[in-house]
């Protein structure tokens, strides 16, 4: 570089530098793969939330003679269900109660999760080795035993698996916030916070939850994929929604018996799961590289 | 190293305790009276109170928990209220079935995993890293009940190659490795080994990765090593951590397998739990977590102890 375009450089007026999450956003919209996935995520989102506005066929009304029709019937172009239920219509609403018993566990376990891992690691001491001793327990489990256990113990019902699945994935980002707050707590600006006399509640609040946040929101995002496969797993045991419901897991339950009749109709609600899965996943990780501005 | 197992096991003492309270406690979240699968539907007050004695439910529940942890650990897990047979005697048989499925998927797993994630670190960003991730990523985000179903429907009902259910002749008694019982073995084993070849993959090109990108590296290709001999110092730098991964994935599979022992109706402690959840067969339901959950405690402090004794790295003190 000439010597003349580094003055003009240092010349140049700098601007407002550009923040961080400002990069992190730009690199997500430049990552292609990212981008497909978040379109597909929202057609899926957005077809769920809107299905009764469609002009869909009514997803609960079955019919004995169109029983188990094959995917490209007229009228039925996903085909019909063991019990002559239009496939596109069960499909498009069981959108609706799949993401939610798939999402919903996650952002309740973040929430709980991050509270008590900014407090466990900003007070330390005897408060961080009850909170995270106790969620050592639960890592003595294998994940899906664990939301098993629990559903299998209270019984099924969406509620029911809800809960379960929050409790599951609640001492994994417990862990992960408490060490990236173990790793903030002690840098200049907490302490210039402290000296400047503000309480602990204003320091976790304002201070930390900002620098805290991206890293759990990032790994919380991972756990999406995981949690839509456990919550339609356990709607596929029967410890979930109850029929006549239209949501995938359980669409592939009853469907099951199906196999030999009319295979590729039985095996669409688990395409559906396998799709809101790897979107969420790639996705995720688009964003984990994106906020690894080092590289 | 002496030191570190001993305060290794020590430290299981409280987390074995504590996973026993949460299999006790099971029983006391179901909603209703833990009775009411033994119970007659037409009861007596008076039968109902004596079954609540003969069981020890009037009891306070710490005395209730110490009672049942002291017959626990001399391996009395009650009986189960389907069958009438002993908890403890019916989940082994169960778990032995899971063992021979989970040791096969890691088989596969495992071997597909290490390649692929070699394979990708090594050639990273080239076309084999994008095939390779892109098949980790399917792995780990395939809902695995569902790929079961499918490979079902391939193989067994169109292509009519393998059974689709069952562990084959003789039911769940015996079990040989002969081709009669491997053939129902294939299906299962190929879906549960999904999960793990994706997190093995993603793991070992991550370790590859970062190892390449060291120093050492540059130094070994520097003095004139030729490639294979740089890659077993990459193999050598990676296995720890890759060992670590690989145990605590057998643990997912071994606790883990319900779904997929569903689908294929393969008899081991999955299908058992299954079948307990349903019957509301409680001590059942209770012993299978119990014994589930202590098998993955005691690989997690089988991987640690390994993975401390191969890893000089680790700090013992």
């Amino acid at each position: 570089m000439s010597a003349i375009t580094e003055l003009a450089l240092q010349a140049a007026p700098a601007g407002p530098a550009r923040g961080y999450w400002a990069t992190v956003g730009r690199r997500v919209v430049r990552d292609k793969v990212s981008i497909a996935c978040a379109v597909i995520l929202l057609a899926i989102f957005l077809s769920a939330l809107l299905a009764p506005w469609l002009g869909l066929a009514d997803p609960y009304h079955g019919s004995m003679i169109r029983r188990l029709k094959p995917i490209g019937t007229t009228n039925y172009p996903l085909g019909t269900d063991e019990l002559g239920r239009d496939m596109l219509a069960r499909l498009i609403y069981g959108g609706r109660l799949s993401l939610l018993i798939g999402i919903l566990p996650v952002i309740l376990a973040f929430m709980i999760g991050t509270s008590l891992g900014l407090i466990a690691g900003y007070v330390g001491g005897k408060v961080n080795t009850a909170i995270m001793r106790t969620i050592d327990v639960f890592y003595a489990f294998p994940s899906v035993l664990l939301a098993i256990a629990i559903s299998g113990a209270l019984g099924a019902g969406i509620t029911n698996s809800i809960v379960s699945l929050t409790v599951v994935f609640m001492p994994q980002i417990t862990r992960v916030a408490e060490s990236v707050t173990t790793g903030v707590r002690n840098m200049d600006f907490v302490e210039a916070a402290r000296a400047s006399g503000a309480d602990a509640f204003t320091i976790m609040r304002v201070h930390m939850l900002g620098n805290v946040l991206g890293p759990i929101f990032v790994y919380a995002t991972g756990l999406i994929s995981v949690s839509m496969i456990l919550a339609a797993g356990l709607s596929f045991l029967g410890l979930g929604t109850k029929p006549p419901e239209p949501e995938w897991g359980l669409m592939l339950n009853t469907l099951r018996t199906a196999i030999y009749v009319n295979p590729w109709v039985a095996a669409l609600p688990g395409a559906m799961i396998f799709a809101v899965s790897i979107c969420f996943n790639l996705l995720s990780d688009g964003m984990r590289s994106a906020m690894d501005i080092r590289n | 190293m002496f030191t570190y197992i001993v305060r290794r096991i020590v430290y299981v003492i409280p987390i074995v305790i504590s996973v026993a309270l949460v299999c006790f406690m099971l029983v006391h979240i179901t909603p209703g009276d833990p009775l009411v699968a033994i119970l007659p539907a037409d009861a007596s007050q008076e039968l109902a109170a004596q079954l609540r004695t003969a069981y020890g439910f009037d009891r306070p529940l710490p005395v209730q928990f110490g009672l049942w942890l002291w017959k626990a650990v001399h391996g009395d897990l009650g009986h189960s209220i389907a069958t009438g047979r002993p908890v403890l005697t019916e989940v082994m048989r169960a778990v032995g079935n899971t063992v021979t499925l989970a040791i096969a998927a890691a088989i596969i797993g495992f071997s597909f995993g290490l390649l692929f994630g070699l394979l990708a670190g090594y050639f990273r960003d080239t076309w084999i890293d994008k095939v390779a991730t892109s098949i980790a990523i399917a792995g780990v985000s395939v809902p695995h009940y569902w790929l079961g179903m499918v490979l079902v429907i391939i193989f067994s009902v169109q292509l009519s190659w393998l059974p689709a259910v069952g562990a084959g002749p003789g039911g769940s008694g015996q079990w040989g490795w002969d081709w009669e019982h491997m053939k129902y073995l294939v299906l299962p084993a190929i879906t549960t080994s999904v999960i793990p070849m994706g997190i093995v993959t993603r793991t070992v090109r991550a370790l590859t990765g970062d190892i390449l990108s060291q120093d050492f590296v540059e130094a070994l290709r520097a003095k004139g090593l030729r490639e294979t001999h740089v890659f077993r110092h990459v193999i050598k730098n990676a296995a720890p951590t890759a060992m670590a991964v690989m145990g605590l994935q057998l643990g997912y599979m071994l606790g883990g397998s319900i779904l997929i022992e569903t689908v294929f109706s393969w008899p081991g402690s999955g299908l058992l739990l299954n079948s307990a959840i349903f019957q509301r067969d409680l001590p059942l339901l209770q012993g299978t977590i119990l014994v589930l959950a202590l098998f993955f405690v005691f690989l997690n402090l089988v991987v640690d102890i390994a993975q401390a004794s191969i890893d000089p790295r680790i700090k013992r003190g």
